[in-house]
């Protein structure tokens, strides 16, 4: 089962359509003690950084706690900015400090000095920055639905960029965890594949776990 | 580089779509959903669903087709027409709607754009702004086009957009249906005034419309009903059209 946290952040409707259209089990847990049975959990999100202030000391505890326990985390757009140290967006709100690095805003110039829209809207492509099973079947430059104005640095965790008057993060990985900035419940089949991606590497952590308890049950 | 967007409209009234679709082997001629799925793998990068009548009856079927539309179609998808309150917007949204788009409502009660922004965020909220060239400027219409607002499109959209608008739908009623062109000054105009993406509509007749409003109009998505129906590659000999002008788009 995967845990879909709902923060009051806009809609999950779309979310849950994808994850169902793939054949995931998913819930909305309602308190921090149900993500104990959870596979996976997803950190949707849409809007402000200021609304992750929603998820309180025992959420993030209980969400780190799984994290620790070598269960996979996807946020998306604002999940995944809540996983870096913070926003600008919203300063005084932490985010999980999994990633290296704070989100800024996007520039409103280009290098040129051509005027540039915030928020960037719309298709845009990702650039690999190295080999992922996340980018399984995802053809460089495939493009991918945006719709944000504030983004993560490119690090060493970074897997796919994208530009947009700056290169920012737009896939990461760090283990277990991981952060899409575009919508992959919006980007058509590259983002279902994505998604799906990120999927088949919780049967492999849920694999992993049931060989570990076995075994730790051999005599 | 960040792609324009080609969006179809689907115009329906009692979950029917009205204008006419020629498509050759399509099955449910007039079925929205059929026909958003024929968009979807055509390559539209987005879907607009407007319930053109907006009666009570007609939500029902609204909701029902939001739904088929929104079970198997992976890309942004906008419904409009007669959304006057948080409650249509919320069942717009519970049906599968990515964002709401309001006109009429918007116009009368501009805090709407507000709290429907702080409820759902503001990429979830797009303003269509109906609007005609008038002495100094352009003129916007309230009620399909019924009404005078005694409102200035580009000063109308600038406060949509401080109220909380993700986006601005401009539809010239000078053009629309006359297969003319999109008004390029007009796109312009709003769209150079504003830091949200504005979306031309009205008068799409042949694939250099959208080469003049991408580069003129300044437009940062397009979209059009008719112009799809006539072709079934339309939507990918437009952009393949689009981008052979030098303009990006998603392929």
């Amino acid at each position: 089962m995967i845990a879909l946290i709902d923060y009051g952040a806009g809609n999950l409707t779309s979310v849950r359509k994808a994850l169902s259209a793939l054949g995931a089990e998913h819930r909305t847990p309602t308190m921090p003690g149900e993500l104990a049975e959870a596979q996976a959990i997803i950190v949707p999100g849409v809007g402000h950084f200021q609304a992750t202030a929603r998820l309180d000391e025992a959420w993030r505890q209980a969400i780190l706690a799984k994290v620790e326990a070598g269960c996979p985390l996807l946020g998306v757009c604002v999940g995944m900015q809540w996983l870096y140290e913070g926003s600008t967006e919203a300063p005084d709100v932490p985010g999980l400090g999994l990633l290296k690095g704070r989100c800024e805003r996007l520039p409103d110039r280009e290098a040129s000095g051509a005027r540039l829209k915030v928020p960037h809207v719309g298709w845009n492509s990702l650039e690999p920055c190295r080999k992922s099973p996340l980018l399984d079947g995802i053809e460089p430059g495939a493009q991918v639905y945006f719709t944000h104005s504030y983004a993560g640095p490119v690090t060493e965790e970074t897997e796919a960029a994208t530009e947009y008057g700056t290169r920012f993060a737009a896939l990461v990985a760090r283990g277990r965890v991981a952060g899409m900035q575009f919508h992959p419940e919006k980007s058509g089949v590259a983002g279902l594949r994505l998604l799906r991606n990120f999927l088949e590497g919780i049967s492999s952590h849920s694999d992993a776990v049931e060989t570990d308890h076995r075994l730790s049950r051999r005599p | 580089m960040l792609s324009k967007r080609i969006i179809a409209c689907l115009d329906v009234r009692n979950g029917v779509v009205v204008k006419g679709v020629q498509f050759e082997g399509l099955r449910q001629a007039g079925d929205p959903a059929a026909l958003a799925r024929r968009y979807n793998t055509e390559g539209i990068d987005e879907l607009v669903i407007l319930d053109v009548t907006a009666t009570i009856e007609s939500r029902r079927a609204l909701a029902d087709t939001i739904h088929q539309v929104a079970q198997e179609i992976f890309i942004p998808l906008t419904v409009g027409g007669g959304i006057r309150s948080e409650a249509d917007a919320d069942a717009a949204v519970e049906a599968g709607a990515d964002k709401v788009s309001l006109n009429t409502a918007a116009l009368k009660t501009p805090e709407l754009l507000t709290r429907l922004a702080s409820r759902y965020g503001s990429q979830a909220v797009v303003v269509a702004i109906d609007a005609k060239r008038a002495e100094g400027g352009y003129a916007v219409y309230a009620r399909s086009g019924q009404t005078a607002a005694s409102r200035d499109a580009v000063e109308w959209a600038r406060e949509a957009e401080s109220r909380g608008a993700g986006e601005i739908l401009l539809t010239s009623i000078d053009r629309d249906g006359t297969r003319s062109g999109f008004d390029c000054e007009m796109t312009a105009a709003v769209s150079n005034a504003v830091s949200i993406p504005v979306i031309a509509s009205g008068g799409a007749g042949g694939f250099d419309d959208f080469v003049d409003v991408f580069t003129r109009g300044c437009a940062d998505a397009a979209l059009a009903a008719s112009i799809f129906h006539y072709s079934e590659s339309a939507v990918h000999d437009l952009k393949a059209h689009l981008r052979a002008h030098g303009i990006p788009v998603r392929l």
